[in-house]
């Protein structure tokens, strides 16, 4: 265990390190991207850009600008281009909206696919488990800012039913940040119920073929019983490092899409408007929080799978 | 790669081709014993039986066509380009000569007629028209990305499966790291870069306006969803009897992935196809959205719905007419496509209990999610 726990560090930071790289080489890589001429203005003389090449280091050989960069982001003061503010306090700003987006959205979308997938595989080619299906695959075929836009059009423009957009802090007012909350929940949990449900039917019609199933059954446990303490704990498994996965992509700044819809000034949406002004610090700092989270979460759903069950063998 | 779902491929050296990777295969309830019949052939016909989905990709394909017939609607039914802009002229509708686009911006609604059919958006554009060569455009990128996809994850999971040690720790940790990349965000910052200058890789030369720019990305952001089960599975299929066989026969590496191994991972890979074309679709509305896939004024589906987006209240229909088409295109090629897992996996109908050593792989396979 303890080999592993040290080999999936060192992976893991590799993974970082070798993404925090690709990162930076691809804002290097663009062409009239020279951040100084940018930061200048339009009536900037060729001294002033000069000047500002020579503060911020832009002369420097690349891989000292990149160490110089880390090294700042690793410490906390890193300052963006454009806006030229702490990004750490920028992103400290965004996250709350996004934690509220994707903790939500994660408990409902879970819940839901599980339901929706039980039920299915319970009904399995009957009327039911078709429509579900069939539901299942439209919420996966629709991107999820149409959505998004569209119930925003009914429902928050037409009806009023829901507030058009925008975050209200939970510290400020409970309530009020429910009632914002709760179309985005939906809108970013549709895609992932039709998926997980999906997943989870497949894994529940496998599970109840196996014979300590039938063995349950012949114990005169009933039905239900079967289903909740045998099948679905033993088919929860992938879904539950699928769910880790994606959670953590979400959390990664993932929810971008439904963030800019919504209007939610989180990170997603702040590093999208970041990549559009060729910032490249605010871009590197969410880049590695999101691929963080991702090695993060996925190492420790391995860990704790092998505790769970003895039959996965830890390698890597 | 190169194998007909309707024809087994029967060149090989006597490998056993089924088509769960390397379970026989059941005998279909009630019909003719399986003898003598390729697990191929036999998908086919569970597929021909499935009405749903077959109605479902007859929806796609017809989308198709019809996109990728623009030029002669544009040219011969309502007489404009996609980038044709007819913000100060009138139109005739049922008697009445209407402005294409009011003084106060708002464009036309549909006019059902030859010009104007489904009407214009805010810059007098035929909306009609751009939206077939918008699917053309948002199709393409669809197909080129799914062929970049299968090809490279097909290579890099053959090989690292294959080779493994050093080789499959290099891929593996390659992989890991496009995986671990939030992917709309390096669609993004790809996206960005290379809409702003274009690229030139050796004699491979992309402008920045080029469909190929976002297929490229959305093509590599998908490789490990394909590439890691896939090399699972090979990781299994070099340890059998058939490829010692042919190893003593002396066939060298290249020979035994290409005939061997790969024949065995097809059925994988063409369930892979429908899904992979869906997501590339879907991942370019997203990147469209927001600014980094197809750049304007090319029109594609997304960038046609995030236009209307900004006219929602207004003008509807700017939204809801490449909105609707996307998702009939996408699901279309959805419920076809689960047709063909269903067809190619008869555990997903027949509940017979097999152990499931791809567990993980068949999850992974249904996870191709973009937020």
């Amino acid at each position: 265990m303890a080999r592993f726990i040290v080999r999936r560090l060192i992976s893991m930071a590799l993974v970082l390190f070798a993404i925090s790289i690709l990162t930076f080489l691809i804002f290097q890589a663009i062409p009239n991207g020279d951040p100084a001429v940018r930061m200048a203005g339009r009536l900037a003389t060729p001294e002033q850009i000069a000047q500002i090449r020579q503060s911020w280091g832009f002369d420097d050989p690349i891989w000292q600008q990149y160490l110089t960069t880390m090294g700042k982001i690793l410490s906390g003061d890193v300052i963006s281009y454009t806006q030229q503010l702490n990004v750490m306090t920028q992103i400290k700003e965004a996250l709350p909206a996004t934690l509220s987006l994707s903790i939500g959205a994660g408990l409902i979308w879970l819940f839901f696919g599980i339901v929706f997938g039980l039920f299915s595989a319970i009904k399995a080619g009957r009327f039911t488990d078709r429509a579900l299906t069939v539901l299942a695959l439209v919420g996966v075929s629709t991107p999820v800012f149409l959505l998004g836009a569209v119930a925003l059009y009914f429902l928050a423009f037409k009806l009023t039913i829901f507030p058009n957009g925008g975050y209200v802090p939970l510290t400020q007012d409970p309530i009020d940040w429910l009632y914002h909350m709760i179309l985005p929940w939906i809108v970013l949990s549709v895609l992932f119920i039709g998926v997980y449900s999906r997943v989870l039917r497949s894994n529940v019609l496998d599970t109840m073929s196996e014979d300590y199933v039938r063995t349950a059954r012949a114990k005169g446990i009933g039905e239900r019983r079967v289903l909740v303490r045998h099948v679905l704990r033993n088919s929860m498994i992938p879904i539950i490092s699928l769910w880790s996965l994606d959670f953590a992509a979400v959390i990664g700044g993932g929810a971008i899409l439904t963030e800019s819809v919504f209007n939610l000034h989180g990170v997603g949406q702040y590093a999208a408007d970041s990549i559009q002004q060729l910032d490249v610090p605010p871009v590197l700092v969410v880049v590695m929080l999101g691929a963080s989270a991702v090695v993060v979460l996925s190492a420790i759903t391995d860990v704790l799978f092998a505790f769970l069950d003895p039959r996965i063998r830890l390698t890597g | 790669m190169a194998i007909d779902p309707a024809t087994p491929d029967t060149t090989g050296s006597g490998a056993i081709r089924t088509a769960g990777g390397d379970r026989p295969v059941a005998a279909e309830p009630g019909g003719p014993p399986a003898a003598g019949i390729g697990p191929y052939r036999l998908a086919r016909r569970r597929l021909l039986r499935n009405k749903v989905a077959l109605a479902f990709g007859a929806l796609f394909a017809v989308i198709v066509i019809l996109c990728f017939c623009a030029p002669l609607y544009a040219d011969h039914v309502a007489h404009t380009g996609p980038n044709d802009n007819h913000v100060t002229e009138q139109v005739q509708v049922g008697g009445e000569t209407k402005d294409v686009v009011s003084p106060t911006g708002l464009p036309i609604g549909p006019t059902w007629h030859g010009r104007f059919l489904l009407g214009a958006d805010q810059n007098g554009r035929d909306l009609a028209v751009r939206l077939l060569y918008g699917g053309r455009n948002s199709l393409e990128v669809g197909f080129i990305a799914t062929a970049i996809t299968m090809v490279l994850a097909t290579i890099v999971g053959l090989t690292a499966g294959y080779f493994r040690g050093v080789v499959d720790g290099v891929l593996a940790r390659i992989l890991d790291l496009i995986w671990a990349y939030p992917v709309v965000l390096l669609g993004i910052a790809l996206g960005t870069s290379l809409a702003l200058g274009g690229i030139t890789i050796g004699p491979i030369a992309m402008k920045g306006n080029s469909l190929f720019v976002p297929a490229v990305i959305i093509g590599i952001v998908y490789i490990p969803y394909v590439a890691k089960p896939i090399r699972g599975q090979v990781l299994g299929l070099r340890e059998k009897e058939f490829v010692d066989a042919a190893r003593v026969q002396g066939a060298g590496s290249l020979r035994i992935m290409a005939r061997e191994i790969l024949p065995n991972v097809a059925s994988t890979l063409i369930v892979f196809l429908p899904l992979m074309v869906a997501n590339a679709i879907l991942l370019e509305a997203g990147l469209s959205y927001l600014g980094a896939g197809i750049q304007p004024p090319n029109p594609s589906w997304g960038t046609m719905i995030s236009d209307g987006i900004r006219l929602i209240p207004s003008a509807i229909h700017l939204t809801f007419v490449p909105g609707a088409m996307l998702v009939l295109a996408v699901l279309g090629i959805n419920v076809f496509g689960d047709g063909v897992r269903d067809a190619l996996d008869p555990r997903a109908r027949v509940r017979i209990a097999a152990k499931r050593e791809d567990e993980i792989g068949e999850s992974e396979m249904e996870v191709m999610v973009e937020h």
